[in-house]
C-alpha cells in the first residue's frame, strides 16, 4: 500500500457516492441502536428498493450524529433535511421528503438550523454521522490515512512531534498533561526491546460517552492517530484498552483494525517503508480504577488493575517495563487533522492555555441529551441554554457536574465562565474526560455528593489506606447526613476528611474522589445544614423529608 | 526442555472448554492472557465457576490465588450462576438523577431482589451497570440484552411479572 493506492481507493469510493442523487444517512451508534434505529435502515432500503431508486437513493450506516435524545435520527443530502424519532413506519415519508421535497409531520422533522448543530465546531467528530464506520474506503475517501502516510513518508519524527507541541494539544482524559511533551518524553526514552503505544478506551466516568461514540462512529480515525504516534516515538506495538460494556465499539474496532490490516494500512512496511505497527484490543473488565494508567498497564499486563506509585513514569517505564505512551480516544482523534492543517491552525482555536475543542457528553435535565464539540473557552451558559436548549419543564437550572466522579457541581453564579480547564480547576471542579450533567432543582446536592462517593467507594481498589477507609468513611457520614441523623461534629469530620484523603491517596481516584463533596459544601453549603439541623430535603430525595416526592414518579 | 509441559485437562467434555482452549491458544498460554481468557469463559458458560478457575490456573500456569483475585478484582466478572432473564438497570450519573434509584426500588418491592441477587425461582436477576454510555435514553435499563430507554417503575414491575410469568396487572404501589 502507497500513497497512489490509497487515492485510487478515495476515488473510487467518491465516485461511487456522487453517483447517487440522493444520500440518506441512518446513525447506527449505540443509542439510535437501542430505538432501533437499525430496522429504520431497513426499511428505508426496502422502500427505496420498492420505489425502484436503487441508482439515485443511498441508504447508509453511519456514524452518531450527536443529538441523542431525539434518536432514532435520519439525515439527508449533506444534513439539509434532518429527521428525528423516526420509526420503520417513517419510511414512505422520508422519501417522499428527500426525493418529492414534499414537507413531513412534525413530529419527526427536525430543523438542522437549530443551534444545538450550529453551534458546534466538529474536529473530533467531523465523521462522526457522516461516514460509515464499518467501511474504510469511506474513511479513506473522507482523507483518512492521508496523514499517516504524508507522516511517515514525509517528515520525521521530531517534526511529527514538532506539530503536535505547536497545536498546545492536551491529554483529553482530563489530566490536561500537553500531549507533545508526553511524546517527547517516550521518544526520548530508550527501550530495551520495544516500546508501546496505548489507547486508553476504558471511559469510566458515569455519565459520559465520548469515547463510545468516536469509536463506534470513526474507529480508524483513532488508529491514524495512533499509528501516528507511534511513528514519532518510535513504537511498533499498540493496545486499545476499552471498556468490555461497550460491545459494539469492541466489534467496530476489531473490524476496523482488521480491515485495517487486510488492505496494508497497518501492519508491516506501511506506504512503502520500515514503518511498522500493529494494535490489538484489550478488554476492560468493569474496574474504574484501571483508567489510571500505571493501572491500566497492569490490566493489560493480566493482573489486577493496581496502579502504582509514579515515578517512574509509564512513558519511561511502562507496559512490561518499556517505554509507553498512553493517550486517550479523545486525543488520538485530534492528531489526523492536526498533522493536516498543521499545529498553528489547531492553537488558534480556544483559549490561551487550552487549545482546540473538546467534545462533551450532554447529559441530566436537561432538554439535547447527546454529544457536542465546541471550542474551548465557550461559556457554561451557551452550552446548557443554547446548545442543550434549556432544562425541560421550566424547571430552574441549579449545577452542571463536570468530571465525573473526580469533577465537582459548577452552580449558577459561574455559568458564564468560560469552559477550559484552568477555570474549571479554579471552581474546585475539573475538566475531567468531558462528561456534563445537568441538575435542576429536583437533584439534591447532598445526594448527589453521595451518589459519587458510593461510586468511589465501590471502585477503590483498596491498594492504599486513605482511599479504601477514607471514602467509606465519608460515604457513611453522608449516608448520616441524608438520613437526618448527623450532628455538625460530623460534618466537621467530613471536611476533614476530605482533605486528608485528597493529600494522602496513591493514585487519581483517591486523590480527587472528595471533589464532589468539597463542592457542594462549598456552593451548596445550606443544603447540608438544612438536613442536618431541620431534618428537611428540599429536593425531596433524601429521607428526613419523609415525603420522597418527585423523583422518578 | 523446561521440565514438563503437561497440558490441563478440561474439567468435563463439554464443548465450551473448546472455546476457552482456543483463546488460551491464541494467546501462546501466555499468563497476561489472563483477562482475556476469564472473559472467553463468562461468555461460555455465563459465569465463573471455581473449576474453570481452577482448569485456567492449571493451563495458563498462574497461581490460583492469582486467578481468584483478579475474577474478584473486576466488576464485571461474576461467579454467581445467572437468572433466566437479567434486569440490568444502568446507575450512571444520568441515569440516577432520572430515577434509577426508584427502578431498583420498583424492582425489590415486586420480587424482593437486591442488586446483584436472584429470585428464588431462579427466573430473574437484577444487576446495576455504572454507565452503558446511552445516556440520551434515561434512566436506562437492559432486558436480556436489549436497551430500552426513559423506563419507569410500572415498566420494570411488569417486565419482572412477566418474567416470572405472574399475572400481569397494572396496579403499582406507586413511586
Amino acid at each position: 500500500m502507497n500513497h497512489e493506492e490509497l487515492d485510487r481507493i478515495a476515488q473510487i469510493e467518491q465516485s461511487n457516492t456522487e453517483s447517487f442523487e440522493h444520500t440518506i444517512k441512518v446513525c447506527t451508534a449505540a443509542s439510535c441502536l437501542s430505538s432501533h434505529s437499525d430496522e429504520v435502515k431497513t426499511a428505508l432500503e426496502k422502500e427505496v428498493k420498492h420505489r425502484g431508486l436503487e441508482n439515485c437513493c443511498k441508504v447508509k450506516g453511519v456514524g452518531c450524529m450527536g443529538l441523542c435524545a431525539a434518536g432514532p435520527l435520519v439525515s439527508a443530502d449533506h444534513n439539509s433535511k434532518m429527521y428525528q424519532n423516526v420509526t420503520a413506519l417513517d419510511a414512505p415519508a422520508i422519501l417522499d421528503s428527500v426525493v418529492e421535497n414534499k414537507p413531513v409531520q412534525p413530529a419527526i422533522a427536525l430543523d438542522p438550523k437549530i443551534p444545538f448543530f450550529t453551534g458546534q465546531k466538529k474536529i473530533v467528530l467531523e465523521n462522526s454521522g457522516e461516514i460509515d464506520p464499518e467501511r474504510i474506503e469511506d474513511y479513506i475517501a473522507a482523507g483518512g490515512y492521508q496523514a499517516l502516510f504524508d507522516a511517515i513518508t514525509g517528515m520525521t519524527p521530531l517534526q511529527v512531534i514538532e506539530q503536535v507541541t505547536r497545536s498546545g494539544l492536551r491529554g483529553r482524559g482530563g489530566a490536561g498533561f500537553p500531549t507533545g511533551l508526553k511524546w517527547t518524553t517516550v521518544a526520548k526514552a530508550s527501550a530495551k526491546k520495544l516500546k508501546y503505544v496505548i489507547c486508553n478506551a476504558d471511559e469510566g466516568d458515569p455519565g459520559a460517552f465520548m469515547d463510545r461514540s468516536v469509536l463506534e462512529s470513526d474507529p480508524h480515525r483513532v488508529l491514524e492517530g495512533m499509528a501516528i504516534a507511534a511513528y514519532a516515538v518510535g513504537a511498533s506495538r499498540g493496545y486499545i484498552y476499552c471498556r468490555a460494556e461497550y460491545p459494539l465499539a469492541v466489534k467496530r474496532l476489531r473490524m476496523a483494525i482488521r480491515a485495517a490490516e487486510h488492505i496494508g494500512v497497518l501492519g508491516n512496511d506501511i506506504a512503502d517503508t520500515q514503518f511498522s505497527f500493529r494494535v490489538e484490543v484489550r478488554l476492560g473488565a468493569g474496574a474504574f480504577v484501571c483508567g489510571e494508567e500505571t493501572a491500566l498497564i497492569s490490566s493489560i499486563e493480566g493482573n489486577r488493575g493496581t496502579p502504582r506509585p509514579r515515578p517512574p513514569f509509564p512513558a519511561q517505564e511502562g507496559l512490561w517495563g518499556e517505554p509507553t505512551l498512553i493517550n486517550n480516544v479523545e486525543t488520538f482523534a485530534n492528531i489526523a487533522p492536526i498533522l493536516k492543517k498543521g499545529g498553528d491552525w489547531y492553537a488558534a482555536i480556544g483559549t490561551e492555555k487550552s487549545k482546540g475543542t473538546k467534545v462533551f457528553a450532554l447529559a441530566g435535565r436537561v432538554n439535547n441529551t447527546g454529544l457536542i464539540e465546541v471550542p474551548m473557552g465557550v461559556s457554561l451558559r451557551d452550552i446548557v441554554f443554547k446548545l442543550g436548549g434549556g432544562i425541560p419543564d421550566g424547571r430552574k437550572f441549579k449545577a452542571v457536574q463536570t468530571g465525573g466522579p473526580s469533577g465537582g457541581c459548577v452552580p449558577d453564579q459561574y455559568l458564564d465562565m468560560p469552559v477550559d480547564y484552568e477555570s474549571l480547576a479554579g471552581v474546585g471542579s475539573i475538566m475531567g474526560s468531558g462528561g456534563m450533567i445537568v441538575m435542576d432543582e429536583t437533584s439534591c446536592m447532598v445526594d448527589v455528593a453521595k451518589y459519587f462517593m458510593d461510586f468511589c467507594m465501590s471502585e477503590s481498589c483498596g491498594k492504599c489506606v486513605p482511599c479504601r477507609v477514607g471514602t467509606a468513611h465519608m460515604f457513611d457520614l453522608l449516608q448520616k447526613i441524608t438520613e437526618g441523623t448527623a450532628s455538625d461534629s460530623d460534618l466537621e469530620l467530613l471536611e476533614r476528611l476530605t482533605d486528608m484523603v485528597r493529600q494522602t491517596s496513591l493514585c487519581g481516584l483517591g486523590q480527587s474522589a472528595p471533589n464532589p463533596v468539597s463542592t457542594t459544601l462549598r456552593y451548596f453549603r445550606d443544603e447540608y445544614a438544612k438536613h442536618i439541623h431541620d431534618k428537611t430535603c428540599e429536593a425531596g430525595t433524601c429521607l428526613p423529608a419523609g415525603k420522597a416526592a418527585g423523583v422518578g414518579a | 526442555m523446561l521440565g514438563f509441559s503437561a497440558k490441563a485437562t478440561p474439567p468435563s467434555s463439554d464443548r465450551r472448554w473448546k472455546i476457552v482452549e482456543g483463546t488460551m491458544r491464541r494467546h501462546g498460554y501466555a499468563p497476561f492472557a489472563l483477562i482475556e481468557v476469564l472473559h472467553t469463559v463468562q461468555e461460555s458458560f455465563g459465569f465463573l465457576t471455581d473449576e474453570a478457575l481452577r482448569f485456567v490456573a492449571e493451563s495458563l500456569k498462574i497461581p490460583y490465588s492469582k486467578v481468584y483475585g483478579v475474577a474478584t478484582f473486576y466488576h464485571f466478572f461474576t461467579m454467581k450462576p445467572p437468572g433466566e432473564h437479567a434486569c440490568v438497570v444502568c446507575t450512571g450519573t444520568a441515569c440516577y438523577i432520572k430515577g434509577a434509584p426508584g427502578l431498583l426500588k420498583a424492582v425489590e418491592e415486586e420480587a424482593g431482589i437486591k442488586p446483584g441477587e436472584t429470585t428464588p425461582d431462579g427466573k430473574v436477576s437484577l444487576l446495576t451497570a455504572r454507565c452503558l454510555g446511552a445516556c440520551g435514553l434515561a434512566p436506562a435499563v437492559v432486558y436480556d440484552g436489549e436497551v430500552a430507554g426513559k423506563v419507569t417503575n410500572e415498566q420494570i414491575k411488569e417486565r419482572v411479572r412477566q418474567y416470572r410469568k405472574l399475572p400481569t396487572t397494572t396496579t403499582g404501589a406507586g413511586a
